[in-house]
């Protein structure tokens, strides 16, 4: 039986990125907080120690960082007719552990969804037609960019964004990015100095007509101290970012924006290594009142509340919706159903160049360091001759140039030996790469629910993943990299090898860990799980947060708009809910 | 019923006066830093490593049994003044009543108002752990006889911010169980020159330009005490807890008094120059530096708006190096306060610099940017570090 402790006002599953922007805004409204999260307390000053944090094989190798299987897996299929089965080790994508969440070891890429992102359905249709779009399940998003273009600068202003505008209040300005959607003001920090590869690629790029901006990132180019009073360093270019947690203050987390102030709250309370098992509802399913964990000695609690933040990892958050029968479960054959539609991923493929004579130096790196044209990405160029509709951006990053990982050779090169440690010497200063990033639209037959087989160690199901990649975005990403074949030509390069994606979604090798969708957000009840508030439609005191909210997936990183839905799901709370209980939305 | 009446009335007369005193009583628990040894609860049992032994600190919640319940304010008066406790057992100067003997009567009183507020806690401490012969207790007759001078602190020809800083410092504030040199006895010698205790080197208050605060201006010793760091340093170690529980609480005024008074303490002996015939540590210790130290601190020593600068850091100047030996080999955590609330950690390089390469980044950090002080030998490393493995 498990033990009921006093009621919080908001109870938070999760201490990431959108669970310590809630808990600080939830706390700041005067609200009693409580966070539950699985994994362990992780704090900069103890856990990332910058004289050790770059253990290769420690963080990048072992994921010395990461959630690991046993204690969550999921299993995984291509398509409904075959079995699922369970992934032995995180390959595909790496989710996160602990306070901070994935938010520790991303690397800082910072973007914004565009205009047309949010209201992607209608701007399809406006431009092509309905028929454009017939055989995805694209839809709008419920809220407007100009509605939530303030929670993006709240969110960049916290993590002291490094880049350049390229479209300030409709004026576009040079340097930027002029694909953007217009922007209320300037990035709080100057882009990062960049290297050489990425200086290279913008100028062939700029000489091609073609429009290179810096990458906005969430590596620091200066100090900077945040709204909250929070100070962060600059970025000394390690080049462990992805996979690591930043031991110089320098990379934008929970531990250097947030926490320190939540953290001294006294209405603010963090239980650390506590799995949430449900959410408990009342017999008519239409209020939450409670969640059930377990702590790390495997004793049972009952955390009431009157609010309830699903705030975990995309994926989990789904399954948490599942396993406490939030929401119904969406059935890809009738379409009936919410929760687990509209899963996405992303669309990536690659070109890398070799040269000879050169000295690219890619151990001066960062996660987010380099440079971008977004003449290729969402529908920033005209589909209306072409077979497909969204697109990638394409980006040359100096990034992860490290001992372990990093050894490209040149196609032909034996996998051992004296020739090949002489083509890893020869392939790491003189190539280059830079790679599309693509945009993942929904489809019927992609989606979650549970896994009918497996189990985790507490009996509770698995999530299933049912996932390919669609037609649609296969011929985007094969177009994509026709295009950067062509760009690859004025480099004059040796060699330029470029990938091209295959269907057949395997789960081993690492791609991305840029899930999306499943708990969308919609202005329709039958399509989407939680309203334009982020509100679930069903347990109007449930809100789930992060880019499980998402109607799709753009050819961009998902984290600035997860953080800017976590400001504008919490000013709905602060600002509407609180003041009166109840659906922020008539269904 | 009538009884439950009149005690109604009695209360609402009562309370407003009490709630005033009892603010002004917590005022002082942050000025004489209470948290920091007594504990968060003010439960005590924390312990203070002496050079004469281990004491664990007593419980002064309001506990019948085990806290100072049954004291009355005399009793509690005589305590913090005189260092002698109900029935006559005598305090060790630890506790520092040779400094709260300077205290007026109105703050004892406001304070002893606050303690019999707070939550009473069960916590039996066996405070004295001392080695022979120090921990007979009636030895502290004799000390107090020697070493106990309980003078007034006050000049009439100063300002009154003077004399208010002049109070703080010297009387609830304490500065000089950690910032005063002390002799054999443990008593102190030579006003706030800066003193080693439990592994640390707090340092040089005095104007003294090198060691001491010469170079702060008042305002930069303000914003030190209310938020933990300045342009010139960051406060970490015991410094971090005092700012956090005692000076970042302070009003405004008294921050001024304290600057106003630190500010005029003649200047100490200073730190014995700078580091001579140590051409090939500096040399080394360059090399040294950039590789492990200038992500953070900058390769001109200036760190940043998070980082502290090395260049002109006072407490990098100091005669003895302990408090940078022992901040490299195990790291530190800065302060964090309301207005300042990140909290930085120095991260431990003992696992990967060995005692000659701290030596040398340490004498190569205190001998550049135009920071002078003696060398650093590889031998005091190694003792810190020996130090550090045995847990004192």
């Amino acid at each position: 039986m498990a033990r009921v402790l006093p009621k919080k006002d908001a109870v938070i599953i999760g201490l990431g990125w959108t669970g310590s922007i809630l808990a600080q805004q939830l706390t700041d409204a005067g609200l009693n907080v409580v966070a539950i999260e699985r994994g362990p307390w992780r704090d900069t000053a103890t856990d990332f120690n910058i004289a050790y944090m770059q253990d290769e094989l420690r963080y990048a190798v072992r994921k010395d960082l990461f959630l690991q299987p046993n204690v969550e897996a999921m299993t995984m299929r291509n398509d409904m007719s075959q079995t699922a089965l369970p992934m032995r080790d995180y390959g595909s994508f790496l989710p996160g552990n602990g306070v901070g969440g994935a938010g520790v070891h991303w690397n800082g890429h910072t973007w914004r969804f565009w205009d047309s992102d949010f209201s992607i359905r209608t701007h399809l249709t406006q431009r092509y037609g309905a028929a454009k779009i017939k055989n995805l399940q694209l839809q709008d998003w419920g809220v407007t960019w100009n509605e939530i273009e303030p929670s993006f600068d709240q969110f960049e202003y916290l993590c002291g964004i490094s880049g350049k505008a390229g479209n300030l209040k409709g004026q576009i300005q040079p340097g930027g990015n002029p694909f953007e959607s217009a922007r209320s003001r300037e990035y709080p920090n100057p882009p990062m100095k960049m290297p050489y590869a990425s200086t290279l690629f913008a100028q062939t790029m700029k000489e091609q007509g073609y429009h290179p901006f810096p990458l906005p990132s969430a590596n620091l180019s200066q100090a900077y101290v945040n709204p909250l009073g929070v100070r962060m360093g600059q970025c000394s270019y390690c080049g462990f970012c992805e996979r690591f947690a930043c031991g110089n203050y320098s990379k934008a987390s929970a531990q250097t924006t947030v926490l320190p102030v939540l953290m001294k709250k006294p209405n603010f309370e963090v239980r650390t290594e506590c799995e949430v098992l449900k959410v408990n509802l009342t017999p008519d399913g239409k209020h939450a009142k409670s969640v059930t964990y377990l702590d790390a000695n495997g004793v049972e609690y009952e955390q009431p509340g009157d609010i309830v933040l699903i705030c975990a990892y995309a994926l989990m958050n789904v399954r948490m919706m599942l396993l406490s029968r939030i929401g119904a479960q969406y059935d890809p054959k009738t379409g009936a159903g919410t929760v687990g539609r509209n899963y996405c991923y992303q669309t990536s493929s690659g070109a890398r160049l070799f040269f000879e004579g050169k000295h690219f130096n890619p151990f001066i790196g960062a996660g987010s360091l380099g440079q971008t044209i977004d003449d290729f990405n969402g529908d920033a160029f005209d589909h209306s001759k072409l077979d497909f509709v969204g697109g990638a951006g394409i980006s040359c990053t100096v990034t992860n140039g490290r001992p372990i990982g990093n050894r490209p050779t040149l196609p032909g090169t034996p996998r051992w030996g004296a020739k090949w440690k002489q083509a890893t010497a020869d392939g790491y200063q003189n190539s280059m790469g830079f790679g599309s990033q693509g945009s993942s639209y929904p489809v019927r037959e992609n989606y979650l629910d549970l896994d009918p087989t497996y189990t985790d160690r507490h009996g509770r199901p698995l999530l299933r993943v049912t996932f390919d990649f669609p037609d649609n975005d296969i011929a985007m990403s094969h177009y994509l990299s026709d295009q950067m074949e062509k760009m690859t030509e004025p480099f004059n390069a040796k060699l330029a090898v470029v990938s091209r994606l295959k269907k057949g979604w395997d789960s081993v090798p690492y791609q991305s860990t840029h899930n999306t969708g499943g708990a969308v957000m919609g202005n329709d009840p039958k399509t989407s799980a939680v309203n334009k508030y982020l509100q679930s439609w069903d347990v109007p005191n449930v809100f789930v947060i992060g880019a499980s909210a998402f109607a799709h997936n753009a050819g961009m990183n998902p984290t600035g708009t997860v953080g800017a839905l976590a400001f504008w799901a919490a000013e709905a709370i602060t600002t509407k809910y609180i003041k009166s209980p109840g659906a922020l939305v008539q269904a | 019923m009538r009884s439950f009446v009149l005690a109604a009335a009695l209360i609402a007369i009562a309370l407003p006066a009490l709630a005033a005193n009892t603010d002004a009583g917590k005022y002082q628990v942050a000025l004489g830093d209470c948290e920091g040894c007594h504990g968060k609860n003010l439960a005590g049992g924390v312990v203070l490593e002496t050079p004469f032994g281990k004491m664990l600190t007593s419980n002064i919640t309001p506990d019948k049994d085990t806290g100072i319940g049954n004291y009355s304010l005399q009793d509690f008066a005589l305590a913090m003044k005189r260092g002698v406790a109900p029935g006559g057992r005598r305090l060790y100067p630890a506790m520092p009543y040779p400094s709260y003997a300077h205290m007026s009567d109105g703050d004892i009183a406001a304070l002893w108002d606050y303690l019999r507020t707070v939550r009473p806690v069960k916590n039996s401490v066996q405070v004295n752990q001392l080695r022979f012969p120090y921990n007979l207790r009636f030895l502290m007759r004799g000390w107090n006889y020697l070493f106990f001078r309980p003078v007034p602190i006050g000049d009439a020809s100063k300002s009154p911010e003077w004399n208010r800083g002049a109070y703080l410092v010297n009387g609830p504030g304490h500065c000089g169980a950690c910032h005063s040199p002390k002799n054999a006895f443990g008593a102190d010698k030579g006003p706030l020159t800066g003193a080693s205790l439990q592994g640390w080197f707090a340092p040089d208050l005095t104007s003294d330009r090198n060691a001491g605060l010469g170079s702060w201006s008042r305002s930069d010793i303000m914003e030190y005490l209310e938020t933990g760091r300045n342009a010139h340093s960051l406060a970490s170690g015991p410094m971090a807890e005092a700012v956090e529980n005692s000076t970042s609480r302070m009003t405004d005024e008294d921050l001024v008094a304290i600057a106003v008074y630190l500010s005029e303490l003649p200047p100490g002996k200073g730190n014995g120059g700078g580091a001579t015939g140590a051409d090939a540590q500096i040399k080394a210790g360059a090399v040294a530096y950039d590789v492990s130290c200038a992500a953070c601190h900058g390769r001109d020593g200036k760190g940043s708006v998070l980082f502290p600068p090395l260049a002109g850091n006072a407490s990098v100047r100091q005669v003895r190096a302990d408090t940078l030996v022992r901040m490299v080999l195990a790291g530190g955590k800065a302060a964090a306060t309301h207005k300042a609330p990140t909290g930085p950690g120095m991260p431990s390089f003992g696992w990967r610099l060995n005692d000659d390469q701290v030596a040398n980044i340490l004498t190569y950090v205190r001998n550049n940017w135009g920071n002078t002080a003696p060398a650093v030998s590889a031998e005091t490393v190694g003792r810190i570090r020996s130090a550090l493995h045995s847990g004192s």
